[in-house]
């Protein structure tokens, strides 16, 4: 099955660039993503840049609407995700918890839809 | 006894077993259960003329896994999650007969992995209680909603979201692996204590259903406890079950009213069942290790099991268990019960200095068997005045009528104007 594992965290209780703390948080999350590659269940993932670049598109009647900031305001954001390939959730939840921001914040764990055929 | 009657019976015992294995198998519990009932239908229909199989389990489950396996291909489906099956949905003719050949084999116990899946953390927490009664008890959904007042469309609908999120967020049929296994026993443990106190705590409602519960959370805490032998602490929720249960009967008047364990008749607990909390517990302690939660209160409750009356119970021991649980759980509930078991053992000084810092506290303000414990130490200790203001506090936390009764009449006493007290309610850690 795959699973979107979605991370949210508070950005402004995330590791400060420049600071050893964020030395050491990048390089847990470039040891985890190497493992999950070579375990040969990674399908994707990538780091989004800050909340405050985020812009909300909706559409009403034909009209788009444009606005500044994330889909919802809460003190966790979305702040990267990963793909995954697992037998199961107690798998994906297994990797979720290795993720280095799950002690910081909370990785929702979303199984992909299969359509048949 | 007739054919139906033996099928009624063979499916009351052994439906979860089977089911598990099936439901394990097919990595699909709802198709298991559709494919069980199947089979259970070809059961009713044919064990009557042919008679009973050697192994009705076995044949249950093979029968209920070709009828799987038909309605996958019927459906065209060969995406099944399982590879034996999934073979087996491509593989063409199997013979028909192959069924009542086989079935002598022992069916394996799959019930442990079941019982993992229906108390998955993913799952909301009514939903793996309703989903493990529903499996692997012996409770139809209507019982179940009746036992947890709920409408029964309510219990039902509650049943199929749990499967279907089984199926769609990809639960598995498995015990966890290692990192997950502490997070995971204790969900199970939780969700069979849960079912046991829904039986025995509330008074409210149907006693047979009550009493239901509590057996079927025994009998899923044996199941547990067998397969599972290194979980210490399933054996100690077993115990806990097991002691609290033998005293069931016991514990309410002719008019429902709880009674303490100083006023609890003790030639109506259940002896069988204390000997089997009894033999629990001892079985644990051949393997050193740390006693859990589970397994410290169901100590406590041994020590109450074991005193040939309330005079005899051994404090001293209580609180020593007490002490350790309070490491485990600092909660303010052990603390006074602690405290409680403290001043029987060592006098209401004691008892007094170790609630003590319990004082500056502001929960305790809504507390009630905090006041309760305090003002009877106090009352104990000769300090008159500082009693009855306790016993007026613990009197304004309190709703239940009969309670009441029992706190006006202390007051009355104190203040000299009532008869002497009988011990008819008391201390908190009495249940």
């Amino acid at each position: 099955m795959q699973y979107l594992l979605l991370i949210y965290s508070d950005e402004a209780a995330e590791p400060k660039p420049g600071t050893p703390e964020m030395e050491q948080h990048m390089q847990a999350y470039f040891t985890f993503t190497e493992e999950v590659r070579e375990s040969g269940k990674m399908l994707g993932g990538e780091a989004l840049e800050p909340v405050a670049t985020a812009t909300s598109v909706q559409v009403r009647d034909g009209k788009v609407t444009t606005t500044d900031g994330p889909f919802a305001e809460t003190r966790e954001q979305l702040g990267g995700f990963y793909m995954v390939d697992c037998d199961n959730l107690d798998e994906a939840i297994a990797l979720a918890a290795r993720i280095p921001s799950a002690r910081l914040g909370t990785v929702e764990v979303r199984p992909v839809m299969m359509f048949d055929n | 006894m007739s054919v139906n009657q033996s099928l009624g019976a063979i499916v009351r015992e052994s439906r979860g077993r089977v089911l598990a294995a099936l439901a394990v198998e097919l990595n699909d519990l709802a198709l298991a259960e559709d494919a069980l009932q199947d089979a259970l239908e070809r059961a009713l229909e044919k064990w009557p003329e042919a008679g009973l199989p050697g192994n009705p389990a076995g044949w249950l489950f093979k029968t209920a896994r070709r009828r799987a396996i038909d309605l996958l291909r019927r459906a065209g489906n060969f995406q099944s999650k399982s590879d034996a099956v999934r073979y087996e949905v491509h593989a063409d003719g199997i013979v028909e007969d192959e069924v009542d050949a086989l079935d002598d084999e022992p069916l394996e116990d799959e019930r442990l992995r079941l019982i993992f899946t229906c108390c998955h953390p993913a799952l909301a927490e009514p939903a793996r209680v309703a989903l493990t009664l529903k499996t692997l008890g012996r409770l139809s959904t209507v019982e179940i909603a009746r036992a947890f007042l709920v409408p029964e469309a309510t219990m039902a609908q509650r049943l199929v979201r749990a499967k279907h999120k089984i199926k769609a967020a990809g639960i598995p049929y498995q015990i966890p692996p290692p990192e997950l296994w502490p997070e995971r026993l204790d969900s199970v443990l939780s969700v069979l204590y849960l079912i046991f106190n829904e039986g025995y705590a509330a008074t409210a409602g149907n006693d047979i259903v009550r009493a239901e519960l509590c057996e079927e959370a025994i009998r899923l805490g044996r199941i547990v406890s067998r397969l599972a032998p290194d979980a210490t602490e399933a054996g100690g929720l077993l115990a806990l079950m097991l002691l609290h249960d033998s005293r069931r009967i016991a514990r309410t008047d002719a008019d429902g009213n709880i009674l303490t364990l100083a006023a609890q008749d003790r030639k109506r607990w259940d002896r069988p069942a204390i000997d089997e909390g009894m033999h629990q517990l001892s079985v644990l302690t051949i393997v050193p290790h740390e006693a859990g939660p589970y397994e410290l209160q169901a100590r406590i409750s041994a020590e109450h099991a074991t005193a040939t009356d309330y005079d005899a119970t051994n404090w001293e021991s209580i609180a020593r268990y007490y002490d350790q649980l309070y490491g485990l759980q600092p909660s303010a509930v052990v603390r006074v019960n602690g405290a409680i078991a403290l001043s029987y053992a060592h006098g209401a000084a004691t008892g007094l200095r170790a609630l003590a810092p319990l004082g500056s506290d502001p929960a305790m303000a809504r507390y009630q068997p905090y006041h309760l414990a305090r003002a009877d130490m106090l009352k104990r200790a000769g300090d008159r005045a500082e009693a009855m203001s306790a016993y007026e506090r613990a009197l304004a936390l309190t709703t239940n009528a009969a309670e009441r009764r029992f706190l006006l009449e202390r007051i009355e006493v104190l203040t000299g104007n009532g008869e002497a007290i009988t011990p008819t309610a008391g201390t908190a850690n009495d249940r």
